[in-house]
């Protein structure tokens, strides 16, 4: 049942365009003010640091949503990603042999995901439930349930080094940022993905290779969460089976604080930048003001409620 | 003369940049069908959704047996005794006929459902639409016009007093438009106010007592009857203006090798079909609801894959079961339903338009051209007359004819040969059609090749050079425009047992 479609205010335009932004500043604003040791350089690289994985994770993520699926074996193939990479590294001494394998898998998990979903119909919360616990569990028989120490010094040299005082992994994220939404705005790609999330037979009726688009996205977004492990595996010097559980949540909540639809055809780079560094922030803050972790799942829960409720809220005004 | 029973109050409504209703007023009277006529834009859906409380007026209200009101939700209209019947029906197919007429008050005993009882009441609201459906079917599993008897019932089971039809002919067959009018009619002895929007001038004189014309969101007239009202009348009073010959049939030259169908087979289809049009040709694909002409349209067009037979375009053979390959082919087709498979209503009038022909205007092979995609669509929307607020309104706040408009801009958009369209008239009101008509006779002019699928006699027979009738499956004949007698159209599509 199709509800009619309200027109948009003043109001709720500039919401849309801003509204995330401007959140994130006031947050940004309170936080330096209130929040003792928050407005150091430490702090803030540490911020930033803490919401790269999620941040690279996000980029692909967004084209998932914008077209109408969603992908929740992000998590597993951070892990996965990460534990594979280590273990090649080790065995055969060559950081770029186990950065490809690991990447390549990650793309081909990807792959299989999006000919599940795309190709044969199947629901994508069914499909990646599927492969967000195989993945783990090939992540565990890999590592045999236990952390892979990297031996060689040049990878996490790499994943613990910096440029103009910003960490590798931050420059990393930023540059996912700036290629997914340039994918996402200045690309036919991007353009066919929210096509495809708005209404899919128009779309197909429209010549638009849906298909081949949404295997690609799914493919896409193994690939960037493979990457995104591996850096982490980079910084954490090893790679570890366990890591990133219930990162798939945590990287749809941002994109749904960014505005992305749910149901598909709507995303903006901008606001999903937004939305990764509001839940950084929280965390951040409330890491600093000393809220115990318990009370922490409590909060991020209800920043997520409360931003759907703004979002619901702006569509009345 | 009795007091309306429902009056509606200098109603306006405002959207950014529309106004889609201004003042209107007029009432309805109970035991009267009244109709509510007007083009595209002219704010009779808008009208509706105030009705039925999706909308809130800008200004203005409703007045219900003298009591002043503004519905907040459709909850609220419901108890107020207004129910509105849209053409897409408002139903959960994977329910049963008695779970969709009870939805939401279901009879319970203690804390469980009561079947008995269900079944029971659902029986009883069949019988006041008088249509002989089991309560214990599953809805989907029946055919539309059943549909919308049980949403009729729906609404009587709630107690309705003031029902409102928004075009509920448009996906009839001439049987069943009657069936519907047989219950319209009933509804008015029983002293209910019915509230009838339509675009067909024939349903206005044969079922409605009074009308109300709207233009551009104002109100024109409402005539108390309709003795001595006449239907250029009506027509003139729609449009501003005189309509002479809204079809603008000229002949053309024909060259050709424009489309050739060879053994065309699939589903829907029961033999495979083969025909031609010639470039610079219009041919009209008349028959029934269920004729199996939107399926052939859909092999045609790739969005189905055929089982066998070929599709040649300019000469060139077209790789079947893609839209994509069709599109490449110049090979372009408006399917019926343009909500759920032309538009993407949460995208803007101008990335509707340059969807599909943007993949020709890369920069570097890669990246959007934004100048010929701002270009194109201004270009694109002051061509067709499409009335926005601007390129960047969401296509899905605009009148159905203007969406149509925008989907026509997509294709003439591109380099095309051969125009599928499948009823693009419907639900589009006269000044509208008349536009889209010019439209289509000024792309077979340039030489393309156009097949239009109608349900709608008279525009088959007034666009067409040459009309193919299909029934069950099949063609039936093809008339060349001098024999297009209606009669013997008629007569061809209607199956060999009731003609």
């Amino acid at each position: 049942m199709s509800k009619p479609l309200a027109a948009p205010s003043t109001f709720a335009r500039v919401w849309e365009s801003a509204g995330m932004l401007l959140v994130l500043a006031l947050l940004f604003l309170g936080c330096s003010l209130f929040v003792e040791n928050f407005l150091t350089v430490t702090n803030l690289r540490g911020l930033a640091l803490a919401v790269a994985t999620i941040g690279m994770v996000a980029c692909t993520m967004m084209f998932c949503l914008a077209a109408g699926d969603f992908d929740l074996s992000v998590g597993s193939v951070v892990a996965f990603a990460g534990v594979l990479g280590a273990t090649v590294m080790n065995a055969t001494g060559s950081v770029l042999a186990g950065a490809l394998a690991a990447l390549a898998s990650g793309a081909l998990i990807g792959l299989v995901n999006g000919v599940f979903v795309a190709r044969l119909g199947i629901n994508a919360l069914i499909t990646t439930l599927a492969s967000m616990q195989i993945v783990r569990g090939l992540g565990f028989i890999v590592s045999d349930g236990r952390a892979v120490g990297i031996r060689t010094d040049a990878f996490f040299a790499f994943g613990n080094s910096a440029l103009l005082g910003i960490p590798t992994p931050v420059w990393l994220t930023a540059g996912c940022f700036l290629l997914f939404g340039g994918l996402l705005n200045l690309t036919v790609f991007g353009r066919n993905a929210l096509a495809i999330g708005g209404n899919k037979e128009a779309a197909h009726l429209a010549g638009v290779p849906v298909t081949r688009i949404k295997v690609v996205i799914f493919t896409l977004q193994g690939l960037v969460a493979a990457f995104a492990g591996l850096v982490l595996a980079a910084r954490m010097t090893s790679g570890q089976p366990n890591t990133s559980q219930g990162l798939e949540l945590e990287v749809i909540s941002a994109c749904v604080l960014g505005g992305v639809s749910l149901s598909g055809g709507v995303a903006r780079i901008g606001a999903v930048i937004a939305g990764v560094l509001i839940m950084g922030l929280v965390q951040n803050a409330m890491n600093l003001l000393n809220i115990p972790p318990f009370y922490q799942y409590v909060a991020r829960g209800c920043i997520l409620l409360g931003a759907v409720m703004l979002d619901r809220l702006k569509q009345r005004i | 003369m009795t007091a309306p029973a429902l009056t509606f109050d200098s109603l306006t409504m405002e959207f950014p940049g529309v106004r889609a209703l201004d003042g209107v007023s007029f009432g309805v009277r109970g035991g009267s069908v009244h109709a509510l006529m007007g083009e595209n834009g002219a704010g009779k859906s808008t009208l509706l959704k105030i009705l039925s409380g999706a909308y809130r007026p800008t200004a203005g209200a409703l007045r219900l047996g003298g009591e002043s009101k503004v519905f907040a939700s459709t909850a609220e209209a419901l108890a107020a005794g207004v129910a509105v019947i849209y053409q897409e029906l408002h139903l959960v197919p994977e329910m049963t006929v008695a779970e969709n007429l009870l939805l939401g008050r279901y009879p319970r005993r203690g804390l469980l459902l009561n079947r008995a009882a269900l079944r029971a009441e659902a029986t009883r609201l069949l019988q006041l639409v008088g249509e002989d459906i089991s309560p214990d079917a599953r809805l989907g599993r029946l055919p539309l016009a059943q549909r919308q008897m049980v949403e009729i019932a729906k609404a009587l089971g709630r107690g309705a007093k003031i029902v409102a039809f928004d075009e509920p002919t448009s996906s009839l067959s001439a049987k069943e438009t009657q069936r519907l009018f047989g219950i319209i009619r009933d509804l008015r002895d029983r002293g209910h106010a019915i509230l009838y929007v339509t675009h067909r001038m024939d349903e206005v004189y044969e079922t409605c007592d009074a009308a109300t014309v709207l233009r551009d969101g104002r109100h024109v007239v409402t005539h108390e009857s309709l003795a001595g009202v006449t239907r250029d009348a009506l027509v003139k009073s729609m449009v501003g203006r005189e309509l002479t010959n809204i079809y603008n049939y000229r002949p053309r030259a024909h060259a050709p090798d424009g489309l050739a169908v060879r053994g065309l087979a699939g589903p829907g289809l029961k033999a495979p079909v083969s025909f031609a049009v010639a470039r610079g040709e219009i041919l009209g694909f008349f028959g029934l609801v269920g004729a199996g002409r939107s399926e052939l349209m859909r092999l045609l067009c790739g969005a189905v894959a055929p089982e066998a037979g070929e599709v040649r375009v300019h000469g060139a053979l077209v790789a079947g079961g893609s839209p994509r390959a069709a599109i490449r082919d110049g090979l372009v087709f408006c399917p019926e339903d343009r909500k759920k498979e032309g538009i993407i209503g949460i995208r803007s009038v101008a990335e509707n338009i340059n969807l599909s022909a943007r993949r020709s205007q890369l920069r570097a092979g890669v990246f959007l051209d934004h100048g010929w995609e701002k270009a194109n669509a201004a270009a694109q929307i002051a061509r067709l007359g499409v009335r926005c607020a601007s390129a960047d309104t969401l296509i899905g706040l605009l009148s159905g004819g203007n969406q149509q408009k925008a989907i026509l801009a997509r294709w003439l958009s591109e380099q095309v040969r051969v125009v599928v369209l499948d009823e693009p008239t419907r639900g589009i009101d006269i000044g509208a059609k008349s536009e889209i008509y010019a439209l289509i006779h000024d792309l077979a002019a340039a030489g393309t090749s156009v097949v239009i699928v109608s349900s709608e006699l008279p525009e088959v027979l007034g666009i067409a050079d040459r009309v193919i009738v299909m029934r069950e499956g099949l063609v039936a004949a093809e008339f060349p425009r001098a024999t297009a007698t209606p009669e013997a159209v008629l007569h061809a599509a209607l199956p060999a047992a009731a003609a």
